[in-house]
């Protein structure tokens, strides 16, 4: 069956969902999600959104740029942290009206905390800025948008996935899609199609997303000719429940928790002296992992503590009640009286699907590319830079994705709707017929493989001879790949075929991040390359890019955008 | 250690009648019934469907019954499960689609039609004020994840299919203790009919099953007072559970 929309967007999240809500109402507009949309993985977001409200303490959006561009180590491009900062009172002031149930101040303002590398006067000392609902700010945004999304009456498809993209002579015109429920090919085509499908932190072993986070808009387009950014930037967020990788929110920190290692020590004023344990998050995680690896883990394990014991009960209930609910499940232990062991779990991708300030897609030749737009995790505007801050993610979701909807509503009036092209479903129903009927390796081995060797040759620390063996073991595997097989020949809820439908983003993605790793032979932001130690600003104040070639991804550059922010040695 | 999941399976469009198969693997006692579950999908049997994502109690998905008790499965380790034979069943009060998966359609029109979302006055240029007493007055509510297992574990919407059920009474409950929202006489008109919120007979199995531990029936029983207060007593009639 064929569908005909003015706008197709592909995710539920926020980016979706904020920019779904920001096309006009005579539009025909298709939202297609994975899951159904309150299950999107913005919700897992916890600590808070940032904005200089300056609702508890003086504070400047130009500070919150100054913070974006250091805490990227000075790739982030300027005119991005410039436009995300300054719009940022303005868009969490808009959740507010939409109904976010922030905590708020005893004069009624938006609460705010501090959090990781967010400081006052460029650098001086710590800043409230994070506005938080508890420690569930992207759940209840991620409701909120969902219930205007409803009053909007915003037509949802959930339960249908993407299994490709159709492009007609450099115009993006359309997706071929899965319907979960009955196993039905569709095409859809669209005068725009926006892709917001979030990260691919499953290419890890220990990781903090979900399972839906497969990368798959971001490798369709890859697969399709557009080139990756800076996709060897991969955050690791330091405090992941050992071993099961679960996120538990940096606003424990904000709140006040402490890292501790096995010497009983906190360790984080050594590393930073001003930040201490609000340092950026690739310092932390670098932190952690030195502490393990000298042996001082706890026991000389390979995880440190997070203390919150002395917070006392009725904070840890007030603000940080779903990770202490997090320990006490997952562990069996009382976050007021006991500390909880952590460890760097991989968490989000600075890198993605290059777009201008208004979502439009960039191909190589620095052209957009008509019809397609990105935002939120699967972009990379670049806002993040080399290291994305704590709270700028959700904010990078409703800025963007906002902008991204406006984009779309102002391209879609000069844009014909495409014309069916016949056959392009061809490829994925074959695929779909080749893994039903091989007889090879099932996706979940296949799959545990990759993780393995990400995680063992391109987490927090990396070397030339590891990701050269892992890069080997990734292209075995892509091998192996060739003939997966399944157990489940149906068409009714058929997730195993789904699953390895998926392996394919992941693996592809997983060779994208070591080729572009093993490239940049310099540590920058949460790329520490052991090799390379020093960031090299002479030769790599440069953003990567990657692009599909018949000998595996390959590498260019465009330069980093510079307006207000001299690059400088960056000390916290 | 060994332990056995003993599965409902069903496929509608191939098999007469649902039935039971017993999947015996190892499982270490700090394990999800979810990772219980992927062992068996990824190692033994693809054949079996069931729908996961976050995998720590965020998003809602994986709601199904387990040991007779409506929970979600990546919140539920092995060592609490107090048996070698862990029963693993879809939620209850729904129509299975297939295996664990339910039809959650008539779940989440009945969410829809409380109207989830907040309905305000033109707003002013910065935030509108809320005190923190009035903010707490939503209490609990924000963290409802839309899992589901109120509603199937709830004695009541398992014989009446017309009742709205806890969930979206949870979610009405949280716009109307929202100071900010306008139309809260009307939100409470709304539940203010049989199938509302006085089909509820305080069973508690809502309150006992939620995975977020939201006092549901707490918070149902406030809107019953909330309505009397407003419409006056003679709304009490109505309201079957005394």
């Amino acid at each position: 069956m064929d569908f005909f929309f003015d706008a197709l967007i592909v995710g539920s999240g926020l980016a979706g969902l904020r920019a779904a809500l920001e096309i006009p109402a005579d539009y025909k507009v298709g939202l297609i999600s994975k899951v159904f949309p309150t299950r999107s993985h913005s919700g897992a977001a916890q600590g808070g959104i940032g904005a200089a409200l300056g609702n508890e303490e003086p504070d400047s959006w130009e500070w919150h740029m100054y913070d974006t561009v250091k805490g990227g180590d000075y790739l982030t491009d300027q005119d991005a942290a410039e436009t995300l900062a300054s719009d940022a009172p303005r868009a969490v002031y808009e959740l507010e009206h939409m109904g976010v149930p922030f905590n708020r101040t005893a004069e009624g303002k938006i609460a705010q905390r501090a959090f990781g590398g967010h400081t006052r006067d460029f650098g001086e000392g710590p800043v409230k800025r994070a506005c938080y609902a508890a420690d569930r700010t992207g759940r209840v945004v991620l409701d909120t948008l969902y219930g205007k999304a409803l009053e909007k009456k915003v037509h949802i498809f959930s339960e249908y996935y993407m299994l490709d993209l159709i492009f007609s002579q450099r115009k993006a015109v359309g997706a071929v899609v899965y319907e979960l429920a009955t196993g039905n090919v569709h095409a859809v085509w669209s005068k725009t199609i926006l892709i917001a499908t979030g990260g691919y932190g499953r290419v890890f072993k220990t990781n903090s997303n979900c399972f839906t986070n497969t990368g798959d808009g971001v490798y369709f387009c890859f697969r399709n000719g557009i080139p990756l950014e800076d996709m060897e930037f991969v955050q690791f967020h330091p405090t992941g429940i050992y071993p099961l990788g679960v996120l538990l929110s940096e606003a424990a920190r904000g709140e006040g928790g402490v890292l501790i290692n096995g010497l009983g020590t906190r360790f984080m004023p050594e590393y930073a002296p001003t930040l201490q344990d609000l340092a950026p998050r690739d310092v932390v995680s670098r932190a952690i992992s030195t502490e393990i690896r000298a042996g001082r883990g706890i026991n000389g394990g390979d995880y440190v503590h997070l203390d919150l014991t002395h917070l006392g009960a009725s904070r840890i209930e007030e603000k940080l009640s779903d990770i202490s609910s997090f320990a006490r499940i997952y562990l069996g232990i009382d976050s007021t009286s006991q500390p909880i062991p952590v460890t760097p779990t991989c968490h989000y991708m600075m890198g993605g699907i290059p777009t201008d300030l208004n979502g439009r897609v960039v191909g190589l030749d620095g052209s957009v590319i008509t019809g397609l737009y990105a935002a939120g995790e699967s972009a990379c505007v670049s806002v993040h830079g080399a290291n994305r801050l704590g709270t700028n993610s959700l904010l990078d979701l409703v800025v963007f994705g906002r902008r991204a909807g406006k984009a779309i509503s102002e391209d879609s009036k000069g844009l014909e709707s495409p014309q069916p092209i016949e056959g392009s479903a061809v490829d994925v129903v074959e695929k779909i017929r080749r893994i039903k009927n091989s007889k090879g390796k099932k996706a979940a081995g296949i799959r545990a493989g990759m993780q393995q060797a990400m995680t063992d040759t391109c987490s927090v620390f990396r070397n030339k001879e590891d990701m050269e063996k892992g890069l080997d073991e990734i292209r075995r595997i892509k091998g192996d790949y060739q003939s997966v097989s399944i157990d489940n020949k149906g068409d009714k809820f058929n997730t195993d075929l789904l699953e390895a439908m998926e392996l394919e983003s992941l693996l592809g993605l997983a060779e994208v991040i070591l080729v572009s790793a093993l490239n940049r032979t310099e540590s920058r932001g949460a790329h520490y390359r052991e090799d390379y130690p020093e960031r090299d600003d002479q030769n790599w104040l440069k953003h990567s890019l990657a692009t599909s070639s018949p000998d595996g991804p390959a590498i260019s550059f465009k330069p980093v955008k510079i307006t207000r922010f001299e690059p400088k040695a960056r000390k916290f | 250690m060994k332990v056995t999941l003993r599965i409902y399976r069903f496929d509608p469009s191939v098999d007469e009648a649902p039935y039971y198969r017993n999947y015996a693997i190892e499982a270490e006692p700090h394990e999800r019934v979810l990772d219980c579950l992927n062992r068996i999908k990824w190692e033994h049997d693809g054949t079996l469907s069931y729908r996961m994502s976050c995998a720590h109690g965020v998003c809602g998905s994986d709601a199904m019954k387990i040991n007779g008790r409506c929970a979600l499965a990546c919140q539920k380790l092995v060592r609490d499960c107090e048996a070698d034979l862990i029963l693993v069943e879809p939620l209850p009060a729904f129509t299975v689609l297939k295996d664990l998966i339910v039809d959650l359609t008539p779940f989440f029109e009945k969410v829809d039609f409380i109207r989830p979302y907040l309905i305000a006055g033109e707003p002013p240029e910065k935030e509108r004020l809320q005190s923190p007493e009035d903010r707490n007055k939503m209490g609990e509510s924000i963290r409802c994840i839309l899992c589901a297992c109120c509603t199937a574990a709830c004695p009541v919407a398992n014989e009446n299919e017309t009742f709205l059920g806890p969930a979206p009474l949870v979610q009405a409950f949280r716009r109307i203790f929202d100071s900010r929202d306008i139309e809260r006489v009307e939100r409470l008109q709304q539940l203010n009919v049989e199938n509302g919120v006085w089909a509820c007979l305080n069973h508690y199995e809502c309150t006992r099953v939620c995975p977020k531990e939201i006092p549901v029936t707490k918070y149902i029983n406030t809107t019953k007072r909330e309505i009397k207060r407003v419409f006056g007593p003679t709304q009490e009639k109505k309201d079957t559970s005394a």
